[in-house]
């Protein structure tokens, strides 16, 4: 199977375990990532929040290149990408006089038959029982608590995504992984987004609210699919503990490392060792070996 | 503007000038009105943030509807809005108030408002900067930018070695190849 594949800025920085777990575990499931030729940055929040012509034109130019490399399915990991291409090709197709503005701006008219997936869709696509048969570690003790966050599924009109205040697609991934997900709360709360650097009071205080309901309901580790909550509950653990002192860390993982970890991939080869939290507790109990 | 009526002239000018007004300018930027708000306040109760917001959410859109612009401008809500989008996920009116709060801060940036919430708003320019820049956030170069446009130097050292080693900053950015596409983007619709 082959895939268009954006991995955004975040996947090439802060969330590069994202990008090297996603390309190891594609392999091994016979995925072959096309990844989009001298693509830009989506926006992210800064452009939407300020300029909406520009939260437009910044995905419309990635949309192009997808055109060009004739691509039918374009993988974005990072769920916020995801959600900007999302909203962008949603107000081209729904809005003419913005659909008219950037394609003038671009010199060229931007695509309609491309389809943006998330990660999720991309390991549904594989399939569920293709996961598991490949399946190497035995992970049946591991609890795991699947963190959708804001952007997979909202907004729901647009992205018309598994379910807009229970999603359970995730959770399917997980048990196909062997593993068993837990039943939580906070699977689509805020994590503070992009506050982390403005105001990180916002997102250690909401990000503790995360975290704690996760351990409430037995969990070993959260899921995640975006390199922002990613950064905001691994990194910022760091700043709940000055803040909370009895606060105990617990392992956040992206949806492809823990793919990975039950396929046999070392944790090395899936960048584990490159979060802020330790992983040890996690890979202790599934005794799995550095 | 004036009609004439049997009973003389009667001033329009109200009702002319409702094309300028605030509710006006955010229909057009995001096309839904925001007297489509009954002020239920669903959004207000399941919203992350409105702990750390001067008004509430639907406080803000009644601002708008009954006029108060100045009021609806200077609020520090729009700008601390982490655009979660669960208030316009469950809108009975279907009012997508994460669209409203953005065209409300797009607003107050075209009328060279004073931003409630200058940090906030560092962090976009910086941000947006760094893109028109590379073609692609650099993280190195928005802390930076960051950090000398809000005098705020001691943020985050206690993480920022740790990022270095573990290879997550780089010093050098990921830059597109074709800048000038980009700049010339950016330069259009500034």
């Amino acid at each position: 199977m082959k895939v268009g594949y954006y991995p955004g800025c975040s996947l090439t920085g802060t969330g590069k375990e994202y990008d090297m777990s996603l390309r190891k575990v594609a392999s091994l499931l016979d995925v072959e990532l096309e990844e989009l030729k001298d693509w830009s940055c989506c926006g992210a929040t800064s452009a939407h929040a300020t300029n909406h012509l520009l939260s437009v034109a910044l995905p419309a130019r990635n949309l192009i290149i997808a055109k060009h490399q004739k691509l039918k399915e374009l993988a974005a990991p990072c769920a916020a990408c995801y959600n900007r291409m999302m909203v962008a090709a949603h107000e081209l197709k729904t809005k003419p006089e913005i659909e008219r503005q950037v394609s003038d701006l671009m010199g060229e008219s931007i695509p309609y038959d491309l389809s943006v997936i998330n990660i999720i869709e991309l390991f549904q696509k594989v399939g569920k029982e293709k996961i598991a048969a490949n399946v190497k570690a035995d992970l049946k003790g591991i609890k795991a608590a699947c963190y959708y966050g804001c952007l997979l599924v909202r907004p729901f009109k647009i992205t018309g995504f598994d379910d807009a205040e229970q999603p359970e697609s995730m959770e399917e991934l997980i048990k196909a992984a062997g593993a068993q997900p837990v039943d939580w709360n906070y699977k689509l709360e805020c994590c503070g987004g992009a506050h982390s650097i403005a105001h990180m009071e916002i997102v250690v205080d909401l990000s503790k609210k995360i975290i704690d309901d996760a351990k409430l309901h037995g969990a070993d580790v959260i899921i995640v699919a975006c390199p922002m909550c990613h950064s905001n509950l691994d990194m910022r653990q760091k700043a709940i503990k000055k803040e909370y002192p009895a606060h105990g860390d617990i392992p956040i993982l992206y949806l492809s490392e823990f793919i990975g970890l039950a396929l046999g991939l070392k944790p090395k080869e899936l960048g584990l060792n490159l979060h802020f939290v330790d992983t040890k507790s996690l890979l202790e109990k599934a005794e799995i070996k550095g | 503007m004036y009609y004439f009526s049997f009973f003389g002239e009667i001033d329009m000018s109200h009702t002319h000038s409702e094309v300028n007004t605030l509710s006006a300018k955010i229909e057009k930027l995001t096309t839904q009105t925001p007297q489509e708000c009954y002020q239920c306040g669903k959004c207000s109760a399941g919203c992350p943030v409105r702990d750390y917001m001067d008004d509430s959410p639907n406080q803000v859109v009644r601002y708008v509807q009954l006029g108060f612009e100045e009021k609806a401008l200077h609020s520090k809500t729009p700008w601390l809005c982490a655009g979660c989008l669960t208030c316009s996920t469950r809108c009975p009116q279907n009012f997508d108030l994460a669209k409203f709060m953005d065209a409300l801060r797009e607003i107050a940036i075209q009328e060279r408002i004073k931003i409630p919430e200058a940090d906030t708003m560092e962090f976009h320019k910086a941000f947006l900067n760094q893109i028109k820049k590379h073609g692609k956030a650099f993280e190195f170069g928005l802390v930076r930018e960051y950090k000398l446009r809000t005098m705020n130097l001691m943020q985050d050292v206690d993480v920022a070695p740790e990022m270095f080693i573990k290879g997550k900053i780089g010093l050098i950015p990921h830059e597109v190849e074709d800048k000038q596409q980009i700049k010339e983007i950016f330069d259009k619709i500034d």
